[in-house]
């Protein structure tokens, strides 16, 4: 089998299927996409079915050897992404031929480029999930949770020339502009009340910058300083999204490589796609947090999956 | 479980669960507690957490007795929602239950989680069949804070040894890596801060102590629990069935073994390098 060839590794490039779920109460996390729409649409653009793993880019700077002739996919941030010179634009399907270049070089927007070959990429399942999670040495290319270095391989299924019948373009509806000003949803959750008034007025009507300690585990805010009348709990098992406050008043995003249990006081929890929305910004944009119905808040989420059906 | 004039009170030791009828047929568990003189808290208590995920709290503080009940919802849960069920995450006195939001939606979700609990009973059972014994060679070259337990309880190492390995203690909850159980409750005289500094390297296998609970890191990693020994057993395995050794609601002895068995049991006799003042105590 052969497949892509990295001949220089950026700072962060992993392989993700969905996550890695019925083991979290072992202590080990989902992982998964950061940005779900993102790698969601990559794959789709090949008809490839949900839970197909992706390559997750950060940043860029990663440059690959195609060994085989492929349908390809890119989807999510624009990373500045090339095919032996010619530009490729994000949300798009391309076949690339054996022995040609491809290149992720900077953000130009969004910081998570996810790369799709038809069939999907393969590797060992551990734990049920090829979910590359660095923090428990799960899963990725190479089944122990290392992100891609230079000479790693990336294998592709027999398949991998035939993208099968699946949309080869990204509507440009689904594309988002992550330079631009985002208000995140948040289904408010219990320890709410336990913050005080003034707090609960910041968090939903000041703006958040998203702060530079920012990574697959979770995005730290920074602003108006917010307190609770809980100072810390017993540890629980934390959703992905949770909005933590620990004593300093600086809210957390827990995302996909978070702990699986924590005991800071949580405002609510961020929708799926709040978070992949939030997992695209860069050190310095500002976001806001709103609040949203629960049964609003399933109903988009349920359109957005109804889209990756069959 | 006995039933006095429509209540039927489920002993627990001190946390009890008191379950009686609302008149809507609906059963109702509370707390036999009272938080601060407030209103008696309804428990359990359904929390949201997001779209796709409900917390159940079962109780306010932290007990061995809680356990039985935690690992009883995550099988009752597993058996209610089926395939709709993502995920469990039991924790010292909650369960979070990640469920799958194509198939359920979150009153559905809910409904089904209350059904669980209107007919839940303790796992006394199943906790009793779950025991592990964990080796351990108790030894200052892989657990340097022998010594700071020692001042700090005003006890002699050989002491401080005998009185960890000396009672059972409950799994509340896996977190922080894969397979790493924290297990409680730690007797009193041991109990000592964690380290200000934590070690930027724990070689896997050290046995640790820190406030009133105790572990054992499955993989070398970062951590600023007090070191006092080192369990040659392999903790977090990926292909073995189950994964990890101790599982949430395990009951759990420490027994001290020697350098011999130790090594012959595979141990590695390494000792930790990384040293570290008791700057916590």
């Amino acid at each position: 089998m052969s497949g892509l060839r990295v001949e220089r590794a950026g700072p962060l490039a992993t392989l993700q299927d969905a996550g890695r779920f019925g083991v979290r109460r072992l202590g080990a996390t989902q992982g998964g996409p950061a940005d779900l729409h993102g790698w969601a649409w990559s794959n789709h653009l090949l008809g490839n079915p949900w839970n197909t793993p992706a390559l997750e880019v950060v940043l860029g700077n990663l440059t690959m050897v195609v060994e085989q002739d492929a349908m390809l996919a890119i989807a999510g941030a624009d990373l500045d992404a090339h095919l032996e010179g010619t530009p490729l634009q994000p949300g798009s399907a391309f076949l690339a031929k054996e022995g040609q270049r491809l290149t992720f070089q900077s953000p130009i927007n969004g910081i998570r480029a996810y790369l799709a070959v038809a069939g999907g990429f393969v590797a060992e399942p551990v734990l049920g999930s090829v979910a590359c999670v660095m923090r428990d040495g799960l899963g990725g290319h190479d089944g122990f949770g290392r992100s891609l270095d230079d000479g790693a391989r990336l294998l592709f299924t027999d398949s991998c020339a035939v993208a099968s019948g699946g949309k080869h373009e990204q509507p440009a509806a689904e594309r988002i502009d992550y330079r631009q000003p985002v208000s995140l949803a948040m289904v408010p959750g219990a320890q709410i009340a336990d913050f005080t008034g003034v707090s609960l007025y910041r968090a939903f009507n000041n703006e958040w910058r998203v702060d530079d300690r920012a990574d697959r585990m979770g995005v730290r805010l920074a602003g108006d300083v917010l307190r609770c009348q809980v100072a810390s709990m017993i540890s629980e098992g934390i959703a992905l999204g949770a909005v933590q406050v620990p004593p300093d008043g600086q809210p957390i995003v827990l995302l996909n490589d978070r702990q699986t249990i924590g005991g800071y006081p949580r405002l609510g929890t961020l929708t799926p796609l709040a978070c992949s929305r939030l997992a695209q910004c860069q050190p310095g944009q500002t976001v806001r947090l709103r609040a949203t119905a629960l049964s609003q808040a399933q109903q988009s989420y349920r359109a957005f999956r109804q889209q990756f059906s069959v | 479980m006995t039933s006095i004039a429509g209540i039927s009170r489920v002993a627990l030791g001190e946390v009890g669960i008191r379950s009686c009828d609302d008149g809507s047929g609906h059963r109702q568990y509370r707390l036999a507690r009272h938080a601060d003189g407030d209103d008696p808290v309804t428990l359990p208590r359904l929390e949201n957490a997001g779209i796709d995920a409900w917390l159940v709290r079962l109780f306010e503080t932290i007990d061995e007795t809680n356990m039985p009940w935690l690992t009883a919802l995550c099988r009752e849960c597993e058996a209610a929602f089926g395939s709709a069920l993502i995920d469990l995450v039991p924790s010292y006195t909650t369960v979070l239950i990640h469920y799958d939001p194509l198939q359920y939606d979150a009153s559905e979700a809910k409904d089904c989680l209350l059904n669980v609990l209107n007919r839940l009973v303790p796992d006394e059972q199943a906790a009793e069949t779950s025991f592990k014994e964990v080796p351990v060679w108790y030894d200052e070259s892989v657990g340097p804070e022998l010594t700071r337990l020692a001042s700090v309880s005003g006890l002699e190492r050989d002491d401080v040894i005998a009185i960890h390995q000396a009672r059972d203690y409950r799994v509340f909850a896996l977190g922080f890596a894969p397979g790493y159980a924290f297990m409680g409750r730690l007797d009193e005289r041991l109990v000592v801060p964690r380290l200000t500094t934590p070690r930027q390297r724990v070689p896997a296998g050290s046995v640790a102590v820190a406030e009133r609970q105790t572990a054992a890191y499955p993989s070398l990693s970062p951590g600023g629990w007090n070191l006092i020994g080192r369990t040659p057993v392999t903790l977090f395995d990926r292909h073995r069935d189950g994964f990890s050794l101790l599982q949430v609601g395990d009951r759990v002895r420490f027994v001290a073994i020697d350098r011999d068995t130790f090594v012959e049991l595979g141990g590695d006799v390494r000792p930790v390098t990384e040293t570290r003042t008791a700057e916590g105590a």
